[in-house]
C-alpha cells in the first residue's frame, strides 16, 4: 500500500505496470511464506499433542501398578483376578527383534546400495532400483501374510526338526521370533537401501578417482573410501530402519506368536507393539491404561534413537 | 520390464484386495425392520451391571434400542457377573448381567434368571488330524502344557499347537472360565480374532484353537468334547458342555419389572432383538414362554 500512494509512477489499476506486478507477487510471497508457516506448525502440534496425550494417558498406570512392576515384571495377565502387568518380555522382544533384523538387513541393505550406486551398470541398476521402491510401497499387512502363509511353515518344519524330542518346548506352529526378524530385516532393506544409496552417491567423484589413482582397487576404494565417506548418510538410513523396525506391529503381530514369552529365537514373541495391538480393541480400566503406557515406553525408545543419532551425526560431522 | 512392472503391480493389487475383503467381518450392527407394538415413546434410563463377557451385547443393544425408543438410553456397567447379581439383588439396578446360570441361593433370593443368549464355544483342529473327541480334561490338560502331543489324546504322534485369544477377548474368558483354566493356560500363539484362529489352525498341523461357534467353518475341523458334537441342536438341549447362558437377571419376574424394562425384554426377545444376539455371535434363545 505505502509503494503504491508514494509512487505516482503507478497507474490506476495498479496492475499493468512492473510496480503492479512487484505488488501482487508480494502478496503471493507473504501469503505462501504464512502457509509454509502454518504446515510446519502443523507438524509440531502433532508430535506436541502426541507427547502430552501419551504421557497423560500412559503415565498414571505407572504411578497406580509401580513403575518396576511394570517395566520389569516378566508376568503378563491384565485380565487375571489378580492382574498382573510385567512387560519385561515384550521390551527384551522388542529390543532383540529390531536389533537382530538389522543386523540382518543392513549389511544386506547396504552392500545393495553399493552394488547399485558403485557397481551396477546402468541397465541393470534400471532393474533392481524399481524392484527396491516396489518394495518399499508394499504395505506392511502384506508383508506380514506372506511370512504367515510363507515363512511360518518353513519355521514349522524346521522347529519340529529341532525340537522333536524336547518336552520342554511348546510347538508355536513357526510363529517365533527368527520369523519376526525374518520379516523385519526384509521391510528395512528398502529404507536402508534407499538412504545409503543416494548418499553413496553424493560422495565426490574425486575421491574415487584419487583413492583409485593412488592404486587401490574398486573394492578396496568402496570399502576405504566411499563408505566411509557416507557414513553419516549411511547411519541415518540404519536409524530409520531401526524406527521401522521397532514401530512394524501389522506384519509383526501376524508372524511372532504374540504370547508373552522369553524371547528366544523359537518361542512365540510378544513386541511392544503387537502387545498394544492385540489388547487395545477388548480392554477396559487398567488393563488399556497400561497399554497406554507400553505406547509411552516405546515413544521413549523412539526419542533415545532419535538423541543418540542426532549425537553420533554430530560427533561425524565435527570429526570431518 | 515396464510389462513386467504392470504385472507385478496387478499381482499387488489382488493381494492388497484380497487382505482388504478378510479384513472385512461381519461384526455390524445395523438392523432392519422394526419392533412389533409397544409404546415407542417410553423414555428414561434402563440401568444395568455385570458380565465382562456380555460387554459386547450389551454395547450392540445400547445401539439398537434407541433406534426404536429414542428416549430411552441404556447404562451399561461391566464389573463380573457376582457384582451383577449383587446389584441387582440390593435394588442398585434394573439388570444383573451374568455369563452363567444363576445359583440356587440366588434364585431364592426372588432374582429371576431371563436367558437372552447363548454363548457356544467349539474346540476346532486341522482337518488332518484324525483326532475327533476330546474329554474335558483333555482339553485342560491340553491347554495348560500337561499335554504336549497328539499322541498322549488318542491322535499321531504330533506336537500340539496351542492357539488361543488375546486377554480380554470374551471367548477366550468363556473358554477359560467354562474348563476352568483362567490365567493358567499355555499358549503358543495368541490371536487377535476369531478369523486369525481359523486361519491358523487350519494352516498349522497339529493345531488346536476355539472360536465362537457362528465362526466355525469348513476350514477346520470342530471336534466333540465329551463325545457331543457343537451343534446349535445341543447347546440348545445342554448337552454340549462348552456354553454358557447370558443372563439378564431381574428382580422378580419381568412383568413385575417398570414399563420401561418390559419394554426393553420384549424388544431383547423380539426377532429384532435376537437379530443383534446372533450378530454379536451369540445362539439366539426363544422368549421366556418357551422356558
Amino acid at each position: 500500500m505505502k509503494v503504491k500512494s508514494s509512487n505516482p509512477a503507478v497507474a490506476p489499476s495498479g496492475k499493468t505496470t512492473i510496480l503492479g506486478v512487484n505488488q501482487s507477487r508480494k502478496a503471493i510471497e507473504r501469503t505462501a511464506t504464512i502457509i509454509f508457516f502454518v504446515c510446519g506448525i502443523v507438524a509440531i502440534l502433532a508430535v506436541a499433542a502426541i507427547t502430552i496425550y501419551l504421557i497423560a494417558s500412559g503415565a498414571p498406570a505407572l504411578g497406580k501398578v509401580g513403575i518396576l512392576d511394570i517395566l520389569f515384571g516378566t508376568v503378563w495377565s491384565p485380565t487375571a483376578d489378580d492382574p498382573s502387568f510385567g512387560i519385561a518380555y515384550l521390551i527384551l522382544a522388542s529390543i532383540f527383534g529390531t536389533a537382530l533384523a538389522i543386523c540382518i538387513g543392513v549389511p544386506i541393505g547396504l552392500l545393495a546400495a553399493v552394488f547399485l550406486a558403485e557397481i551396477a551398470n546402468t541397465k541393470v541398476a534400471n532393474i533392481v532400483r524399481p524392484c527396491v521402491e516396489l518394495l518399499a510401497g508394499i504395505p506392511s499387512v502384506v508383508y506380514g501374510l506372506l511370512g504367515a502363509i510363507i515363512l511360518c511353515p518353513l519355521m514349522y518344519d524346521i522347529e519340529a526338526a529341532i525340537f522333536a524330542n524336547d518336552p520342554n518346548h511348546q510347538m508355536t506352529g513357526g510363529k517365533n521370533l527368527i520369523s519376526a526378524i525374518l520379516v523385519l530385516a526384509i521391510m528395512i532393506l528398502p529404507t536402508v537401501i534407499n538412504v545409503s544409496e543416494s548418499s553413496l552417491r553424493a560422495v565426490p567423484q574425486n575421491y574415487r578417482a584419487s583413492s583409485l589413482a593412488l592404486g587401490a582397487s574398486k573394492i578396496q576404494t568402496i570399502f576405504k573410501v566411499t563408505i566411509p565417506a557416507a557414513k553419516s548418510g549411511i547411519l541415518t538410513g540404519v536409524v530409520l530402519g531401526i524406527g521401522r523396525a521397532l514401530g512394524e506391529a501389522m506384519a509383526v503381530v501376524m508372524v511372532c506368536g504374540n504370547v508373552a514369552n522369553v524371547p528366544f529365537p523359537f518361542n512365540s514373541v510378544r513386541f511392544l507393539t503387537t502387545g498394544i495391538v492385540s489388547e487395545m480393541s477388548y480392554s477396559s480400566g487398567l488393563h488399556r491404561e497400561v497399554l497406554f503406557t507400553i505406547g509411552l515406553v516405546l515413544f521413549v525408545f523412539i526419542m533415545i534413537i532419535n538423541v543418540l543419532v542426532n549425537v553420533v551425526l554430530k560427533k561425524g560431522v565435527e570429526k570431518e | 520390464m515396464k510389462h513386467m512392472k504392470k504385472i507385478l503391480a496387478l499381482a499387488m493389487c489382488g493381494a492388497m484386495a484380497a487382505v482388504a475383503f478378510t479384513g472385512c467381518s461381519n461384526n455390524g450392527t445395523t438392523t432392519s425392520g422394526t419392533s412389533e407394538g409397544g409404546n415407542t415413546n417410553l423414555s428414561g434410563t434402563i440401568t444395568m451391571t455385570g458380565s465382562t463377557s456380555m460387554q459386547n451385547l450389551c454395547q450392540a443393544l445400547q445401539e439398537v434400542f434407541p433406534e426404536v425408543y429414542p428416549n430411552v438410553t441404556i447404562d451399561a456397567q461391566f464389573t463380573g457377573s457376582g457384582a451383577g447379581i449383587e446389584a441387582v439383588t440390593a435394588g442398585t439396578v434394573d439388570i444383573g448381567n451374568a455369563s452363567r446360570a444363576l445359583t440356587d441361593e440366588e434364585k431364592a433370593e426372588g432374582i429371576v434368571e431371563n436367558v437372552v443368549a447363548i454363548d457356544g464355544i467349539a474346540v476346532v483342529v486341522n482337518p488332518a488330524n484324525d483326532v475327533t473327541n476330546l474329554t474335558q480334561d483333555q482339553l485342560k490338560q491340553i491347554y495348560t502344557g500337561e499335554v504336549t502331543n497328539w499322541s498322549e489324546v488318542g491322535g499321531p504322534d504330533m506336537a500340539i499347537v496351542v492357539v488361543g485369544r488375546e486377554s480380554g477377548s470374551g471367548t477366550r474368558s468363556a473358554f477359560e472360565e467354562l474348563l476352568g483354566v483362567e490365567d493358567a493356560c499355555a499358549y503358543a500363539q495368541e490371536l487377535d480374532s476369531t478369523g486369525g484362529v481359523a486361519t491358523t489352525v487350519s494352516s498349522t498341523e497339529g493345531a488346536i484353537g476355539y472360536l465362537s461357534l457362528d465362526a466355525l467353518d469348513d476350514t477346520v475341523k470342530s471336534i466333540q468334547i465329551d463325545g457331543v458334537d457343537a451343534t446349535e441342536e445341543n447347546i440348545t438341549a445342554g448337552t454340549y458342555a462348552l456354553q454358557r447362558p447370558f443372563v439378564m437377571a431381574t428382580n422378580g419376574e419381568i412383568s413385575e419389572q417398570s414399563e420401561l424394562v418390559q419394554a426393553f425384554f420384549e424388544f431383547v426377545y423380539s426377532e429384532q432383538g435376537q437379530e443383534v444376539v446372533s450378530q454379536v455371535g451369540l445362539i439366539t434363545v426363544d422368549g421366556p414362554s418357551a422356558e
